[in-house]
């Protein structure tokens, strides 16, 4: 269903990587590739932009390759070879017609950025929304992304599950951002530029990814202490399999017969104040929603597989896996911790 | 190069320029005037946007007679600063110590407002985004006023023991500066808080 | 002048005790003395930040590295920022300013000399405030109270529910402790400036470096205050309760950024101004030519302090404005490029027909030139909003300002040490190992901050005290943190030169640049009372005029 990371678009035969422009990039640049390219643009809004900061490279490239080649050329040529025997050399105090040429032209280059990246930001920021976009609600908690989708009636965390996009018949996803603590910033580079989550400032967003597969990117504004693992996981979904998860993802909590221990300990211990699992009394939102964790890849907002040991781990004391992570180690023994992850793992 | 003959014979002896005095006192109420400006800045932004509490037309009065008192207090310290320079020391004196009663007749009527928000009103600094910036503004102006009504009593007690002279009206002038600074900045704050803010 | 020389007896009495010495210093009201206390001062800060920094590299040496924890890391790089901005950056450049400003425009002194002991001590204090907080609080152990919140300290995470514990206080306090100081030098920078000038020297005819000083202390008045004004907020809300930033009060931490980058972006052309007022004395001086187009780097200076004050909101491209207000801050931003530029070429066309000399002062502002102009270019790439929605607050922002910082201004600050250091000191550097410091620091600034710009565009945030691997981050992490080696290298150099020269360099005598300002006219050391007859000046390089009478700077002004 989810492809692995570093698949980053289709494979032509002919052992290129091809983006979803049809751009092609030879293979041997593959190490200078990363899942986090902003030049390997998978989305419309990242695609603006990269054709936009091709044209400022190209511009900016030029300046550098005049001005450098004249400063380069000065020094070299004007070097002091002590051949004029302590002459001084003539006393040049300005020329207006030079000063107004580069005057002129540095101007005439600012009006030309400045008009192609205002075309750009109004593309991006009031680009027309069609009615059959997805609504998405990311709220930005110290360290972890919360994700509700209102017509969905989904709540989820950590890791964002969209459509695809078709061109012909676009399905964009947009965000609106908020924060329920301090600033953070979504940014997965190959889906968009950033936007920041501003408690009382509620930002909007959108992307409509092309392929399918796995977008990686992290938090991009300090936010405190666990800023570094506040990783972004955006699985961009076929039709089918964005159903299929929207389905599960809407079932109602894994019950067994049988309460097992670990839920006991769960439903005892403060666990429930902070997490929701749906259906039974957990319902804090001060962490993840944990209805589904199973359903996902990872835990601690990206920067742990979630397998069961780590899940240990993790219950048992967060602090070694994410130090500074708001989640208390609760005084548990290795045994409930291992109780508790078992629960957790029938929740998919 | 041992002596260097540096004068250049034919240069012009009138070489005049301005005094470091004023100079130094024009930055600095360039600089205050950007302080003050931003807390304005400030409450503009959050008029209309407390949440809760009490609401500027619902508590605050209108300070005429304080505000009047501070204004007069700009040309009495012009005046005082214009007979100095006469010399007509006691008369400076008289006018100087005038400039003090009226501005330290200003605080007392923001204390007296002050004392009416909180006890009668309830509105404190913490109450909400209007009292937060309300008392920051007008506080930040008042404490510019005891500042300035400290180094105007200052000079009145060096003036009174006979030490200001009429060579020192430079000096004085400079201080008047600052005050007729603290008196624009009020107008400012008084437009802006109980005008257009109400 | 008699040629007779006096043969004293060799003294008797011993040099004065060193709390004698001492007690001089530190009561000094000499403009030239406060001037080496401020650049002293900030050497020793220039070393601690260096190591905070060597600290942060370290840790991001490779993927999840544990070389320290975050918490300290996360003090780390705000102590950085913090310390290399108020107390490094701006004390040196304030030293500068005000141990040449007097000497440059004929003057015994500053403005006011109490002040400007004033407001050094000042700024020294509130150093030692930010530093004080590593032994407050838990003590040692998490670096104490350390400010952590980043040196722009963006609210909410100032509030105290975010940051219990006093570390946003230190750094609120610290900085407005220095920033009076800061306020009060530029206060005397601009008396002095206007009302201080010996006869003949018009503002037309003043050094380069004294102009661009004033237009330095014009921003630092009206960029410095709101910054004063912000933390006063910042403190009302976090001791009385109030709500400035306060979003749960429906307060706004946008407004916080406002306010702080409206002192933030002007601050650094605080910074950078000084700068260009070093390369414009130096590379005339060694490329034996006046400087290009005087009017018109006054002008264009004007300008850039004129337009700094519009483009602030360039740092805050992604925070969710308007297009409208996003387009207009692409707009001011391009537009502070065009007199910039316009700098670079009239220095280009200074060196362009003249005879180059390459001691140490002008390899720093040649390199100056190369990496300013690159400086540039990664800005206006910055400047364009959806470019900056990509690269914004990551790893290539870090890498343009450093660019700026290192690459512009600690260059020609390097410039300025040797060039002055004979005038301060009274004698020579080595120029061997002036060189060998220029090469070893060249070599480490291109190494860091030129590969800084790959993590930059491949998604490394900045800030973050660890990556994950297989994001393609690590080769490009390794190298800049080696790069940091070699500058360290090169300024352990630097230190060893001054402290070896200042005992055993060859004396300097007044002049050994034969250069044209009136500092160069009086004895290195310069004695305390400057000019024993104050000068009366023609042109804007007096020393040219007298060194050639048949061909004086005035008649073709």
């Amino acid at each position: 269903m989810c492809r692995s990371v570093h698949d980053n678009g289709s494979h032509s035969k002919s052992g290129y990587l091809s983006f979803t422009t049809g751009r092609t990039v030879p293979r041997a640049m593959h190490w200078l590739l990363s899942p986090t390219n902003i030049f390997a643009p998978a989305s419309t809004p990242a695609q603006s932009i990269f054709d936009l900061s091709r044209f400022v490279l190209i511009v900016t490239g030029a300046i550098f390759v005049v001005v450098f080649t004249l400063l380069a050329y000065a020094v070299v040529k004007f070097r002091n070879t002590h051949a004029s025997d302590g002459r001084e050399p003539a006393q040049i105090y300005g020329s207006t017609q030079v000063e107004l040429a580069w005057t002129v032209i540095p101007v005439l280059i600012v009006v030309v950025l400045f008009l192609t990246a205002a075309r750009v930001i109004a593309a991006i920021q009031n680009a027309a929304r069609p009615s059959n976009a997805l609504e998405v609600t990311v709220v930005g908690h110290q360290f972890w992304w919360e994700y509700r989708y209102p017509s969905l009636k989904i709540v989820t965390a950590n890791e964002l599950h969209i459509p695809v996009s078709d061109p012909a018949h676009p399905t964009p996803t947009y965000l609106t951002l908020l924060s329920a603590d301090t600033d953070h910033s979504f940014w997965v580079p190959r889906l968009g530029g950033k936007t920041d989550l501003i408690p009382n400032h509620p930002n909007r967003m959108w992307m409509d990814p092309q392929e399918p597969g796995l977008y990686l990117g992290q938090c991009a504004q300090y936010c405190g202490t666990q800023h570094a693992k506040m990783l972004l996981r955006v699985y961009a979904d076929t039709p089918e399999d964005f159903d299929r998860w929207v389905q599960e993802q809407s079932r109602p909590a894994r019950v067994s017969p049988a309460i097992s221990e670990g839920q006991r300990i769960f439903e005892r211990t403060a666990c429930i104040n902070c997490h929701t699992i749906a259906g039974t009394p957990a319902n804090g939102t001060f962490g993840p929603d944990l209805t589904h964790l199973m359903s996902r890849q990872t835990i601690a907002s990206g920067s742990t597989k979630n397998t069961l040991a780590n899940l240990v781990a993790w219950i048992y004391n967060p602090e070694v896996i994410k130090p500074g992570s708001k989640m208390p180690s609760m005084g548990l023994s290795t045994l409930q911790a291992a109780q508790i992850a078992e629960y957790l793992a029938t929740l998919r | 190069m041992s002596a260097l003959p540096l004068t250049v014979p034919e240069a012009n002896s009138q070489w005049n320029l301005p005094a470091r005095g004023p100079v130094a006192m024009y930055c600095l109420i360039a600089a205050e005037a950007a302080i003050f400006t931003i807390f304005v800045v400030a409450y503009i932004f959050y008029i209309g946007k407390s949440l809760t509490g009490p609401q500027p037309r619902n508590v605050l009065r209108v300070p005429i007679f304080f505000t009047v008192c501070l204004l007069s207090s700009s040309l009495t310290i012009h005046f005082a600063v214009k007979l100095l320079r006469s010399g007509r020391l006691r008369s400076f004196a008289l006018w100087w110590l005038l400039t003090i009663a009226l501005g330290a007749a200003f605080l007392a009527g923001t204390a007296s407002e002050w004392r009416h928000l909180i006890y009668d009103e309830g509105l404190t600094i913490q109450t909400n985004l209007f009292g937060t910036t309300y008392y920051s503004l007008v506080g930040l102006h008042a404490f510019h006023v005891t500042v300035g009504l400290l180094a105007l009593g200052t000079v009145a007690i060096f003036a009174l023991l006979g030490y200001v002279k009429q060579e020192h009206a430079g000096r004085a002038e400079v201080l008047s500066m600052y005050w007729h600074f603290v008196d624009v900045v009020w107008i400012v704050v008084f437009i802006v808080v109980y005008i257009v803010g109400r | 002048m008699s040629t007779q020389s006096i043969a004293w007896p060799k003294s008797e009495v011993g040099s004065r005790p060193l709390a004698e010495r001492l007690h001089e210093w530190v009561t000094t009201v000499d403009h030239k003395r406060l001037g080496i206390l401020y650049i002293l001062y900030a050497l020793l800060l220039l070393l601690v930040g260096g190591a905070e920094a060597a600290i942060l590299r370290i840790q991001l040496i490779r993927p999840l590295y544990n070389f320290v924890s975050p918490q300290v890391f996360n003090r780390m790089f705000t102590m950085h920022g913090t310390t290399m901005i108020f107390f490094v950056a701006m004390p040196v450049l304030f030293g500068f300013a005000n141990y040449l400003i007097p000497l440059m425009i004929g003057a015994r002194d500053m403005a006011f000399p109490r002040l400007n002991a004033f407001s050094f001590w000042m700024t020294a204090f509130g150093g030692m405030l930010l530093y004080f907080s590593f032994v407050g609080g838990d003590g040692l152990y998490g670096a104490g109270n350390a400010p952590d919140v980043g040196w722009f300290a963006y609210a909410p995470l100032t509030a105290q529910t975010f940051s219990r514990g006093h570390s946003t206080d230190f750094w609120i306090l610290s900085l407005l402790v220095s920033g009076f100081g800061s306020i009060g030098t530029a206060i005397n920078i601009i008396a002095t400036v206007l009302c201080m000038r010996c006869p003949g020297m018009t503002l037309g005819k003043m050094p380069l470096l004294a102009w661009l000083n004033l237009v330095m202390a014009a921003l630092v008045i009206l960029a410095v205050s709101p910054l004063t004004a912000a933390q006063v907020m910042l403190l009302v809300d976090r001791y009385l309760g109030g709500h400035f930033f306060d979003t749960q009060a429906g307060g706004s931490a946008v407004m916080w950024m406002h306010f702080f980058w409206i002192f933030g972006h002007p601050e650094v052309y605080v910074l950078v101004i000084p700068a260009f007022a070093f390369a414009s004395e130096i590379i005339p001086v060694f490329s034996r030519k006046a400087i290009f187009g005087y009017p018109i780097m006054v002008a264009a200076t004007v300008c850039i302090g004129f337009i700094s004050m519009s483009v602030w909101a360039h740092h805050m491209f992604t925070v969710g404005m308007s297009s409208a207000a996003n387009t207009f801050f692409v707009l001011s931003t391009m537009a502070i490029a065009v007199p910039t530029g316009i700098k670079i070429f009239n220095w280009l066309a200074t060196m362009w027909g003249g005879q180059i000399d390459f001691k140490t002062p002008m390899l720093f502002c040649v390199a100056f030139l190369f990496q300013f102009l690159i400086a540039g270019l990664t800005g206006i790439m910055l400047g364009a909003a959806p470019f900056n929605w990509q690269l914004g607050n990551s790893y290539f922002v870090i890498a343009h300002f450093h660019y700026v910082i290192v690459g512009g201004i600690l260059f020609t600050l390097f410039g300025a040490f040797y060039y002055w250091f004979p005038k301060m000191s009274g004698r020579m550097y080595n120029e061997t190992l002036g060189k060998l410091h220029f090469w070893l620091f060249v070599v480490g600034f291109h190494l860091t901050f030129d590969f800084m710009h790959i993590p930059g565009i491949l998604g490394m945030p900045r800030r973050i005290y660890t990556y994950e691997p297989g994001r393609g981050w690590d080769i490009w992490n390794l190298i800049v943190t080696i790069g940091v080696f070699f500058q360290a290298a090169g300024v352990l150099v630097f230190i060893v030169n001054l402290l070896w020269s200042r005992r055993r360099g060859k004396i300097a005598g007044r002049d050994p640049w034969d250069a044209w300002t009136l500092e160069w006219s009086l004895p290195s050391p310069p004695p305390a009372y400057n000019f024993a007859t104050i000068p009366e000046v023609r042109s804007r390089r007096p020393l040219w005029d007298l060194k050639h009478p048949e061909d004086p700077d005035w008649q073709y002004e």
